[in-house]
């Protein structure tokens, strides 16, 4: 059976674009085929930074006929319905359609039409150019006076198709100009030749030949053991960056790993800031000593080019560039060691947070006084986390974050470590940004989580005051992430923090109390909103580890719920409950009642404000009273004790009576008293059920 | 063109061989070798020959040096790698040729970079312009794993689409040069290529600029002003661009004079960054206004003859 090879070939692609592109040109490709009705036995995609490749082997060489049959009108209509009928099925007389009997409607014609399957090579020729008009490149480009886009300009088009023992076709197509051939490129440097190509294997072992290495897995592999065997020759270990080396990878075709060195002077600054400069700016390994961990004075840089001189030009290139770069980050560290963080502080006074929301300065005074205010409920030392929090800014003037934003807090605590603060503190400086996202690590120092929570409520609660909140898509100030991290540093540490008490606080900072001519000035509104988008914030988290998100509104629907780690142990205790069979048909029980009052409370129909238990005519009625009173007391003291699991079972033990009163009552009894009664012997279920959470929310 | 060693306009040798063999090779593909534009400006792409020739139907091949002004990179003549003050050489060529990516190979082994020794690189590289409205897709050039280049398909400039294409090269001069000269200090780049007595070198001509404009940049330059001067331009611009409505045989008359008071504003605003007296959202709030500006002049660009009208 024939095989597919396809290639398109274009200016360098973005490296972290490759995987996918390739992944899609695959799905695309095979997924048209086998919509057009074509089968295949396997395809694989590849990409380089100046193509992406993809052979499909196997495929069918037609697609099968396909019979259709189309009902007419009766033989006995009108000749013009007929003569319609005959059109569209594209049937010259009558005697071509088949006439059909049906017990109901009579004899009718059916026309009986067969679709000719297609060759695969014209379906191939349809589908290319469609698929290259409609790939999803996160990013695309015009160029020239054309109208296609695409990642960069393509350039060609390879396309054959035909048996293993043939000579396979060209599929002949245009997209925009480009017409499909035969023909590839080889290294852009070493081989840039065209190559006549005729199938896949021919294709991989000829690019080959011509210094491409077209499976990025390969590359992969070159560069990493190329760079271990440097490593190790040199008696050191390679630092391993699987994202770097995924990127590099994808900006050459020919790898080739070399070892470059750089002054001994410069391991004077933080691994960190060594690493960020010749990571980010010359996407270089780093090495370390093993004996001691620490970096050493290596990199490793992967070129696209077998140099005439072995690599010579290139090492000392890199070396030059990575020298300037080494020598800006060193310059930075000698500068900023220079003042003491404490002495920058008077700077952040010219740095505006928001221009309704006062200056860096003003923002570091508030999450000092919040930090301390936080600091015993979280276990921390209430002078140092004032002091980490005065401390925490301070970096942002210094130059090292000048120049990498991205070292923001790590600078700041080694200059607070240099500068003799506490370790603590300093940790802190580092930590109070995190967690940045779901993936980053939560800080367990307790004066970590002090600063952490202070900074994000701050900002929250001062967004929240000048009606600043995120809206659809929109969410310049990362709030989100913001209630994210308080949510995952209270539940990760389980800590005790109710939250209306410290959102007032940071609120009052904030002068929310002063701003009276918004609405946003209404605290009551305010706390209410904001508990409800924490709330939100939860339900997406609790979502993401698993959870019902209904239990976790029917948690919040009791009200007042602002102690985060309560409020995930009622939800867990919860369901619990329902996923045992007795939580369930207490569930139902719970309905039935729900359902009952609610008709009757449309309907008016009275309901005793109490049970009278002299009004009972039937044993379960007493029963299920003694129960649920007994029960409602057990889940209240069960509550305040925070022990949600009692509780719940406090509730699973009306299973039993609520069932046996439903078996056995009447609720709707003539006497308008007993029906009174026992309707208030309902309530009693249902309040008793809201003690721990508002069932009615409950969904399934 | 090959220059002997001794050659003093050969680019490995000096600075200026470096751009007048650049302006050779580039005129030598029908480019129109234009001068810098006489305004202090951020980026070549600033100069009216990019920003608004980049607009409209008609096509447009040229190259210049543009002297950029940043003024948060002043290290008082500190850091040899980083000016407040450089060169950029500066290719625009609407509709992009097929053939850019080749041209500018052959435009690097001009300039002395033999492509069997160096490793050279498309790495991506999205630019934006937020002030100018602008952005396109492309790559930083590498050698050696040093950024020479900027080379961009522009999609969008002043907030409108680019059809066609242009194609624009950047090359930062000085750090090329280092590169072709082997030196590692910007200061220490021969200027003229000549030895001894007659020697000029990049610090001779600008070494002292860098230390004056650094301390103007970040200590003295007077914010009230700034803010003054930024506002007027900014007031001047819209006033000229409406002036101009029409009167350019029923076009647009005034829109380069109005794009200059643009340029005027984004470098005021450039100067207030650096003396560290805008907030962030300050900030935002300037670019927007700068933006705007771009726009509104890109806009009457297109109601002009050069424009297409």
């Amino acid at each position: 059976m024939p095989d597919l090879l396809i290639e398109l070939f274009s200016e360098e692609i973005p490296a972290r674009m490759q995987a996918k592109a390739s992944d899609d040109l695959k799905a695309m490709i095979t997924g048209g085929l086998v919509d057009a009705g074509l089968t295949y036995e396997g395809a694989k995609a590849f990409a380089t930074p100046r193509r992406l490749a993809l052979t499909v082997h196997g495929v069918t060489a037609r697609s099968p006929d396909l019979r259709e049959e189309k009902k007419g009108p009766r033989v006995d209509a009108p000749d013009g319905a007929i003569q319609g009928f005959l059109k569209s099925a594209g049937l010259s007389s009558v005697a071509e359609a088949k006439i059909v009997e049906d017990p109901k409607k009579g004899r009718f014609y059916v026309a009986e039409t067969v679709r000719p399957g297609r060759a695969a090579e014209e379906i191939i020729a349809d589908l290319v150019p469609k698929v290259v008009r409609s790939f999803p490149w996160p990013k695309s480009m015009k160029w020239g006076s054309g109208s296609l886009r695409w990642v960069r300009p393509l350039h060609s088009i390879l396309c054959t198709f035909g048996p293993e023992t043939e000579e396979p076709v060209v599929v002949e197509l245009e997209v925009d100009g480009i017409r499909s051939g035969n023909t590839t490129y080889g290294h852009r440097f070493l081989a840039p030749e065209p190559i006549r190509v005729r199938r896949f294997e021919d294709y991989l072992a000829s690019l080959e030949k011509a210094k491409v290495v077209l499976d990025p897995a390969r590359r992969r592999d070159i560069i990493l053991h190329d760079a271990k065997d440097l490593a190790f020759a040199a008696g050191l270990e390679l630092v391993e960056d699987e994202g770097l080396l995924n990127e590099v990878a994808g900006l050459v075709e020919w790898p080739v790993v070399l070892m470059g060195s750089f002054d001994e002077a410069f391991l004077d600054v933080p691994d960190e800031v060594i690493r960020a400069t010749i990571r980010a700016n010359q996407k270089c390994f780093v090495l370390k000593d093993p004996a001691t961990g620490k970096l050493a004075n290596r990199f490793l840089l992967t070129s696209n080019m077998v140099a005439s001189d072995g690599g010579k030009t290139i090492v000392a290139g890199n070396e030059r560039v990575i020298r300037a770069r080494l020598s800006d980050a060193k310059f930075f560290w000698d500068q900023d060691l220079a003042v003491k963080l404490q002495d920058r502080l008077p700077k952040l006074d010219s740095i505006t947070f928001h221009e309704k929301l006062g200056t860096q300065r003003e923002r570091v005074e508030r999450i000092k006084a919040l930090a301390r205010e936080i600091a015993p409920l979280v276990g921390a030392d209430p002078d140092k986390a004032e002091r980490a929090a005065e401390l925490a800014k301070a970096d942002l003037v210094t130059g090292m974050v000048g120049e990498f934003p991205e070292l923001q807090g790590l600078m700041g605590r080694y200059y607070a470590t240099r500068h003799g603060e506490d370790p603590a503190v300093a940790a802190a400086i580092e930590e109070h940004y995190k967690p940045q996202g779901p993936g980053d690590r939560v800080p367990t120092e307790p004066v970590s989580i002090a600063v952490a929570l202070a900074d994000k409520l701050d900002t929250l609660v001062g967004f929240w005051a000048i009606d600043e909140k995120p809206t659809g898509s929109k969410d310049p100030y990362a709030l989100r992430r913001a209630a994210l991290g308080v949510i995952r540093l209270v539940l990760e540490n389980s800590a005790k923090l109710t939250f209306i008490p410290v959102i007032k606080a940071a609120w009052i900072l904030n002068g929310g109390h002063k701003r009276l001519t918004t609405s946003s000035a209404n605290w009551q509104h305010l706390s209410t909103d904001l508990l409800s988008f924490f709330a939100d914030r939860l339900k997406v988290q609790l979502r993401e580890q698993g959870a019902r998100h209904d239990l976790v509104d029917a948690v919040f629907a009791l009200g007042n719920q602002d102690d985060l780690l309560l409020i995930v142990k009622r939800v867990e205790a919860l369901g619990a409950l329902l996923s045992s069979e007795d939580g369930r048909n207490l569930l139902a029980g719970y309905r039935r009642a729900a359902n009952i009052l609610k008709a009757e409370e449309k309907k008016g129909t009275t309901i005793a404000a109490s049970v009278d238990a002299d009004l009972f005519t039937e044993a379960t009625e007493g029963a299920l009273w003694a129960t649920v009173q007994a029960a409602r007391t057990e889940a209240a003291a069960a509550i305040v004790r925070e022990d949600f699991g009692s509780a719940m079972k406090a509730l699973a033990a009306l299973r039993v009576p609520v069932d046996a009163f439903f078996d056995a009552v009447m609720v709707n009894a003539e006497d308008e008293r007993l029906r009174a009664n026992r309707l208030a012997l309902l309530t009693a279920i249902r309040d008793a059920c809201h003690e721990v959470a508002d069932f009615s929310r409950i969904e399934g | 063109m090959t220059a002997s060693a001794l050659d003093p306009n050969d680019p490995r040798r000096s600075f200026q061989g470096l751009i007048l063999t650049l302006q050779r090779f580039w005129a030598e593909r029908g480019c129109v070798i234009l001068q810098p534009y006489d305004m202090e400006v951020g980026a070549g792409t600033f100069h009216p020959a990019t920003t608004l020739r980049s607009l409209g139907p008609k096509s447009w091949n040229a190259a210049y040096v543009q002297p950029s002004r940043r003024p948060t990179d002043g290290r008082y003549g500190e850091n040899p790698n980083r000016f407040q003050h450089y060169y950029q050489f500066q290719v625009i060529l609407k509709p992009s040729p097929e053939n850019l990516q080749e041209l500018y190979l052959e435009s690097l082994y001009a300039i002395g970079i033999d492509p069997k020794l160096h490793d050279i690189r498309f790495v991506e590289d999205d630019w934006e312009s937020p002030t100018l409205g602008a952005w396109g897709l492309g790559w930083e050039c590498w050698c050696d794993g040093m950024e020479v280049s900027q080379f961009t398909y522009f999609q969008q400039v002043a907030g409108i689409e680019c059809s066609p294409v242009s194609g624009e090269l950047t090359y930062g001069l000085e750090r090329l040069a280092m590169y072709l000269q082997g030196v590692d200090n910007g200061y220490e780049l021969n200027f003229n290529g000549r030895d001894g007595a007659e020697k000029v070198t990049y610090g001779d001509v600008f070494h002292q600029a860098e230390e004056e404009y650094s301390r103007h940049n970040f200590e003295y330059a007077d914010p009230e002003m700034l803010k003054r001067h930024f506002e007027d331009a900014e007031k001047e611009c819209r006033a000229l661009l409406a002036a101009g409505e029409g009167k350019g045989n029923g076009r647009h008359g005034m829109v380069l004079p109005a794009y200059d008071q643009c340029i005027k504003a984004s470098h005021r605003f450039n100067l207030l960054d650096a003396r560290g007296v805008i907030s962030v959202t300050e900030r935002q709030s300037y670019i927007l206004r700068v933006r705007e500006l771009a726009k509104a002049c890109g806009e009457a660009w297109l109601k002009t003859a050069a424009g297409g009208a």
